[in-house]
């Protein structure tokens, strides 16, 4: 295999092949993929859940994941917030020549380890190699994944009511900022690691138990913040207790030296539920017990309302949680 | 010192009661953020009204200025380096940042220094660095200028827009007659000293507390300033001694005075103050964007109704402004005000009482 990725390695020809085999079946291997046939033949459930998502992240690698482990952790959460068993993945690649073929390697491995992880099959795969457009690593990954849902499993409504507990699964803002402090150069001892990873398993201990789980959602992009306030409704509120929040003192810090907010900054390895108040401390003990929810907590409620996330402050008083605008930019001072 | 949070807010609500109504002053940024952020104001008497001076770097860069960056970072062979928030500033021109939407090399710094490395890392462009902010940040813009003299970097040059708060302030309260006291910055006050402000106490009759950022910091610094306008006995005092002395910074101000010498700034929304900004030294000079590039004038359009102004001179709230949430958003920023989270306009948005 060559150091680097050449456009002779998305023509389809000898090179392809070696880059298949070499680098993504060697990785990979399941019985659904071997074959290489165009379609992968799967077996499945009456209902199935499908997602798929796009990663652009840069830098490729960052404290405590990289472009492939959130590929692979994202797609299983988008399946797993919706109630159902992440199973197949795809994977398409867009490299740009030039690419190390080491990095390359790495980001594959990263993505089979948590394929592995999450018990989750990589199915099927394309790879297209563009030419070098300068000024980046060049590596882009689409996924697409299957989740199936048990034949007893209730599914979530994804509708909050007033009384539901808002259930944060851990820290919150450790992926954004994780990512943000390797792109701008900041260097915090230790590092801020990214909180990327697969909640399967941690959403499974829940409905194993058979809790009702109203709403559940990986709050990424926008944050905790965006998502309470697209689980409001006209008739509901949402009340946060600001002390509640699980939130690192690093991480934290490094929020307030850049101005942001960490209500707003991305997550990839937390889940926020709404679960109705009788077995609210059930399933807080439940998710404490797993080993990815140690740090999880209470933070809020449901209410009945017009459609307002509130945030109670340290202080006791009350504001305004607004969905977030824009890309977040790190303020002067 | 000992004060809980509740007992101090208990202590401001007790010191009020049965005084006439007044209004104080923030003139940071930051302590407008840190104020909207923990919902100070509604924990406070209805006689207390907390109003934001010129504080915000982003907010008080004047129009032209902005629109003489644009002019830069529009030039083919120029990188363009600024802070964040800045980037996101509308004028007639339009804005840094649909510059860099547009591909245009408009690069996002966090200290004046990584503009050095871009500047040394890329030999065949013209890099500026936007020298924008107060005395916090006008040193790290000196020891910039510092650096470049030194290791005689030919492509890198400061559009300097500093502005330092003294003469600002001195001007916006001898003007607004209407404010009780004054919320003095301290970040601006751990460079230049906690003295730096007693002209407020002495000239101006005003009492003035330079507080920390944290809501315990504010609400001492609030009981404090309700104790001296109860007792009309104005005072200067210095409540964040763990980062502000008297003198101030010296190295800071060392570096500064070495580089730099007052001069008039042009502030959004207030005019040209004298002695409010700051120019290099003869010897510096030569880093002046000014001496790079011939500069436009442009003049500033005041959007109709827009009460920037009035909000920055602190006779105004948001609330009063007709554009305020409606045309005026932060996704659509009428006025500056509304442009960087710690405008008062942006927070009062974002923070808004549920």
């Amino acid at each position: 295999m060559d150091d680097h990725i050449t456009l002779a390695h998305g023509s389809g020809g000898v090179k392809y092949r070696e880059l298949v085999e070499e680098i993504f079946l060697h990785a990979f291997t399941n019985d659904y993929l071997s074959p290489l046939t165009d379609s992968a033949i799967l077996p499945g459930g009456d209902i199935l859940a499908m997602t798929t998502d796009s990663y652009v992240v840069q830098p490729l690698f960052f404290p405590g994941g990289d472009i492939g482990s959130l590929a692979i952790s994202g797609t299983v959460n988008d399946l797993t917030v919706s109630g159902a068993i992440p199973q197949y993945i795809s994977v398409g690649m867009i490299l740009e020549a030039g690419l190390e073929t080491s990095l390359l390697r790495s980001v594959v491995n990263s993505m089979a380890q948590t394929a592995k992880e999450a018990g989750v099959y990589i199915v099927t795969g394309d790879t297209k190699v563009i030419e070098n457009r300068g000024g980046s690593d060049g590596l882009f990954i689409n996924t697409a994944g299957i989740g199936i849902f048990p034949a007893q499993r209730v599914r979530p409504q994804q509708i909050i009511e007033p009384g539901d507990k808002i259930i944060l699964s851990g820290y919150i803002a450790c992926h954004g900022m994780a990512v943000m402090a390797k792109r701008e150069g900041f260097v915090f001892a230790p590092p801020i690691e990214s909180d990327a990873k697969p909640l399967n398993s941690l959403v499974e201990t829940v409905f194993s138990q058979g809790y009702p789980v109203h709403a559940m959602r990986d709050p990424t992009r926008g944050g905790v913040a965006a998502t309470l306030c697209e689980w409001v409704t006209e008739q509901t509120d949402i009340l946060v207790e600001e002390p509640c929040i699980p939130l690192r003192p690093d991480v934290s810090a490094a929020c307030q030296l850049l101005g942001l907010d960490p209500l707003y900054i991305a997550n990839e390895g937390i889940v926020v539920f709404a679960v109705p108040a009788f077995c609210a401390d059930d399933v807080l003990a439940t998710i404490q017990s797993h080993p990815h929810g140690t740090h999880a907590a209470i933070i809020g409620e449901a209410l009945e309302g017009s459609g307002m996330v509130k945030l109670k402050t340290t202080l006791g008083a009350q504001r305004r949680i607004a969905l977030p605008r824009g890309e977040l930019l790190p303020r002067i001072c | 010192m000992n004060h809980s949070v509740s007992e101090l807010i208990q202590g401001i609500h007790r010191l009020a009661r049965g005084l006439p109504p007044m209004t104080i002053m923030e003139v940071c940024g930051t302590h407008t953020a840190c104020i909207q952020k923990h919902g100070i104001p509604s924990l406070l008497p209805d006689n207390i009204t907390l109003v934001s001076g010129p504080g915000c770097p982003v907010c008080v860069t004047a129009e032209e200025e902005i629109a003489q960056a644009i002019f830069m970072a529009r030039q083919q062979g120029v990188i363009f380096t600024c802070f964040g928030d800045m980037m996101r500033v509308p004028c007639q021109q339009g804005s840094l940042y649909a510059l860099y939407e547009q591909g245009k090399e408009v690069r996002l710094v966090t200290s004046p220094m990584d503009a050095l490395k871009i500047a040394i890392d890329n030999p065949s462009k013209q890099v500026v660095y936007f020298g924008v902010g107060f005395e916090t940040t006008t040193p790290h813009t000196a020891a910039l200028a510092e650096a470049v003299a030194a290791q005689s970097i030919p492509n890198l040059c400061v559009f300097n827009t500093h502005k330092t708060m003294p003469a600002a302030i001195r001007q916006l309260l001898q003007k607004n007659h209407a404010l009780d006291g004054l919320l003095c910055p301290g970040h601006v006050a751990s460079v230049i000293g906690w003295e730096a402000f007693s002209f407020v106490s002495q000239d101006l009759h005003l009492p003035a507390v330079v507080a920390g950022f944290e809501a315990f910091d504010i609400l001492a610094a609030l009981l404090r300033l309700v104790d001296m306008v109860k007792k009309q006995s104005p005072h200067c005092v210095n409540m964040y001694p763990r980062a502000v002395s008297k003198e101030g910074n010296p190295q800071a101000l060392c570096l500064l005075h070495q580089v730099m010498e007052p001069a008039d700034a042009a502030w959004r929304g207030l005019g040209i103050i004298q002695n409010s900004g700051v120019r290099f030294q003869q010897e510096y000079q030569f880093l002046d964007a000014g001496h790079r590039f011939t500069l436009p004038v442009f003049s500033p359009s005041k959007p109709k109704g827009c009460m920037c102004a009035n909000i920055l001179r602190g006779e105004k709230t948001p609330k009063a402004c007709v554009h305020f949430g409606k045309t005026c958003t932060p996704d659509h920023p009428v006025g500056p005000c509304m442009v960087s989270s710690e405008g008062s306009c942006a927070a009062f948005y974002r923070y808004k009482e549920a």
